[in-house]
């Protein structure tokens, strides 16, 4: 009955309530608007957004100098988790069934290892990182610590879910991905969609003056 | 809460557009902003985190514009900004910024930190909540024209002994002269060689160019506290003066901020575009030397470096010229580890330098550029920003460091072969 509720209603209202509040927010940002810049540019502003929305995922020397573990850890649990969401077979199974009709080859069992152990791996230490150095202690709010524990526990029961074939396991897997997926609008977790936003902003500003940033 | 106090919280909400909606929506708090600010790095100080700074602007979006921060302030739970706010928030927000933008260039998200703090800065000057050496110097700056208390009559006294020294007659207010040339009071009063060595070089370049009696003051301390009305004030009387002249192009002189505000925001805070185009002085060389109007001879064998100003460089986009010109007179001329968009600012910008409470933090952030110094192991430091000049120069006068340093346009006067070009 719970797992009838779970695996279709609760997933279709959170699926929704997802797209609705990601789209929402986006549209609330850029509606915000940015002021004509009417001093004559030196470089395209366009060129310098699309620069700075790649060049930033390559780290600057003063990053990869002075926060060389939180930016290993970073690369782990970012790339894992990418891998583990949409090259997992469960996930493009269920991606295929139930949203776009479309599926594509998963990674090998052993790649799906490795990636959950990297992106395991990487979210504990940034979170120990969260928590103990005394620069991110100061700046984290609650929703960084729910947006954590909550990837974490999606995570963790995804790959329980996964090594013991569990239907118990796989819905509640699922159920908290619900979750997530109902406060991904309302936190942090935005910056997977807006990182794009802000570093154009940045980077169109620059690109603008001359700068590669 | 008093009426100031609620006219700064006004302009504070007024400031937040779709690029601060996004950066503070992207924000990971991950702190490696931190890492990238000399304030933080040289005292490990976690309030020196560039993202904290902006906590009261932070606060407000909040509280305004987010699910959580509405629902928590109708349940009473989210305190709205308080003075006490910007009373804690003062010094990190003028003392311990010098708006040099290097945190800008690290953030994963693509936050451009330096903008923001900017922008809290008109909120807090309106409110009140600024230092009192840089109110001060805003005041003399729209009452008397120069944030040092330097009147043209001060200036025209620093050009009769230019114009003594080198035999050139200065042209003061030319009619449709092609350049006119902005100071900042610092060169008057503390570098006029600077003003003999631009003298020289467009003589020697056959540079058509002017001094306006109405505008000689580049600086803008308008844009160091964040008071738009009297940036835009500032930026006006320039405007007017070149439009008056008829000029072509304004020269921004060796001045960080200046360059920014002249440059770059002045349009904005003018609300139109110049009828004029403004170049920075060492856009201006670096374009005469290669169009063959001035020539360079000889070349010093003395191992130097270039300080670049945060303004001029990483924040003003001219990243290649001053290389190019020092290129051209120095033999061994090595970059620092950091430098260019990515160098260290010298502590001083950002009105920082006009903030007699934040020279201790100051001196203490010099660290870094002591550091830097020391691992290049090089004894004369090219700058082209007057700020920068008297900061660097106090900081190793402090650390009692045997360094050297100049003026990029100076050294290129030096440099020159006398004579004019024909052009
Ligand atoms: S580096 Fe960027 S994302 Fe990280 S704390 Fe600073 S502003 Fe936020
Ligand atoms: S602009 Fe410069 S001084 Fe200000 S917070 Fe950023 S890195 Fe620090």
């Amino acid at each position: 009955m719970i797992g009838e509720f779970i695996d279709g209603p609760l997933w279709y209202f959170s699926l929704t309530a997802f797209v609705i509040g990601v789209v929402w927010r986006i549209v609330s940002i850029v509606r915000a608007g940015v002021r004509p810049d009417l001093s004559i540019a030196r470089g395209s502003a366009g060129r310098g957004a699309m620069r700075t929305i790649f060049s930033r995922f390559v780290p600057e020397r003063t990053v990869t100098t002075r926060s060389r573990l939180q930016l290993i850890a970073g690369y782990m649990f970012h790339v894992g988790l990418l891998i583990l969401l949409f090259f997992a077979q469960p996930h493009i199974d269920f991606i295929a069934e139930r949203i776009t009709g479309l599926s594509w080859p998963a990674v090998p069992h052993w790649v799906f290892i490795v990636a959950a152990e990297f992106a395991f791996a990487g979210l504990i230490l940034l979170w120990l990182h969260r928590v103990l150095n005394p620069v991110t202690r100061l700046l984290s709010d609650m929703d960084d610590h729910i947006g954590s524990i909550l990837v974490f526990l999606v995570m963790l029961t995804g790959c329980l879910a996964l090594a013991q074939s569990h239907e118990a396991l796989r819905l509640i897997h699922l159920f908290l991905a619900e979750v997530f997926l109902i406060y991904f609008p309302f936190s942090k977790l935005m910056h997977a969609f807006t990182f794009v936003m802000s570093r154009g902003y940045t980077g169109a500003t620059m690109g603008r003056k001359g700068v590669n940033a | 809460m008093s009426e100031q106090f609620e006219q700064g919280v006004a302009v504070l909400r007024d400031q937040i557009d779709a690029r601060i909606s996004s950066y503070l929506t992207s924000c990971v708090h991950c702190g490696i902003c931190a890492e990238a600010c000399l304030f933080y790095t040289e005292t490990n100080d976690p309030r020196y985190t560039p993202i904290h700074k902006v906590e009261p602007l932070k606060k407000l979006w909040q509280a305004e514009n987010t699910f959580w921060g509405k629902l928590g302030k109708s349940l009473g739970l989210i305190k709205p900004l308080t003075e006490s706010d910007f009373a804690d928030w003062e010094q990190l927000v003028y003392d311990s910024c010098t708006l040099c933008g290097r945190c800008s260039m690290v953030c994963p998200v693509g936050n451009d930190i330096t903008y923001m703090i900017r922008k809290i800065r008109e909120g807090f000057s309106v409110a009140g909540y600024a230092p009192d050496g840089m109110k001060e110097a805003t005041k003399r700056a729209l009452t008397i024209g120069s944030p040092m208390g330097v009147t043209f009559k001060t200036v025209q006294a620093a050009l009769a002994h230019v114009e003594k020294d080198t035999g050139l007659k200065i042209p003061i207010d030319r009619q449709n002269a092609e350049y006119m040339t902005l100071f900042s009071s610092m060169e008057i009063v503390n570098f006029p060689e600077y003003i003999e060595s631009i003298a020289k070089i467009f003589d020697a370049a056959g540079v058509s160019w002017t001094i306006s009696s109405q505008a000689f003051e580049a600086t803008n301390s308008g844009i160091q506290i964040g008071n738009k009305e009297a940036a835009a004030e500032l930026v006006g009387r320039v405007v007017k003066a070149a439009e008056g002249l008829g000029i072509k192009y304004v020269v921004s002189p060796e001045c960080g901020h200046a360059y920014t505000a002249i440059r770059w925001e002045g349009p904005n805070l003018i609300g139109r575009p110049y009828d004029f185009e403004v170049v920075h002085i060492l856009e201006l060389l670096d374009k005469l030397k290669a169009e063959g109007r001035i020539k360079l001879e000889g070349k010093d064998d003395t191992p130097m470096t270039l300080h670049d100003p945060c303004q001029i460089v990483r924040r003003g986009g001219v990243v290649d010229p001053p290389r190019n010109l020092l290129h051209s007179v120095a033999d061994h001329f090595t970059e620092m580890t950091d430098h260019g968009v990515m160098n260290w600012c010298c502590g001083g910008g950002g009105g920082v330098s006009a903030n007699e409470r934040a020279e201790e933090l100051r001196l203490k952030s010099f660290d870094r550029k002591k550091h830097q110094l020391e691992e290049l192991g090089v004894n004369t430091m090219v700058t082209a920003c007057a700020n920068c000049r008297i900061i660097l120069e106090e900081g190793l006068e402090h650390h009692e460091m045997d360094t050297e340093v100049i003026s990029l346009t100076e050294l290129l006067a030096e440099h020159l072969v006398s004579g004019k070009t024909p052009n």
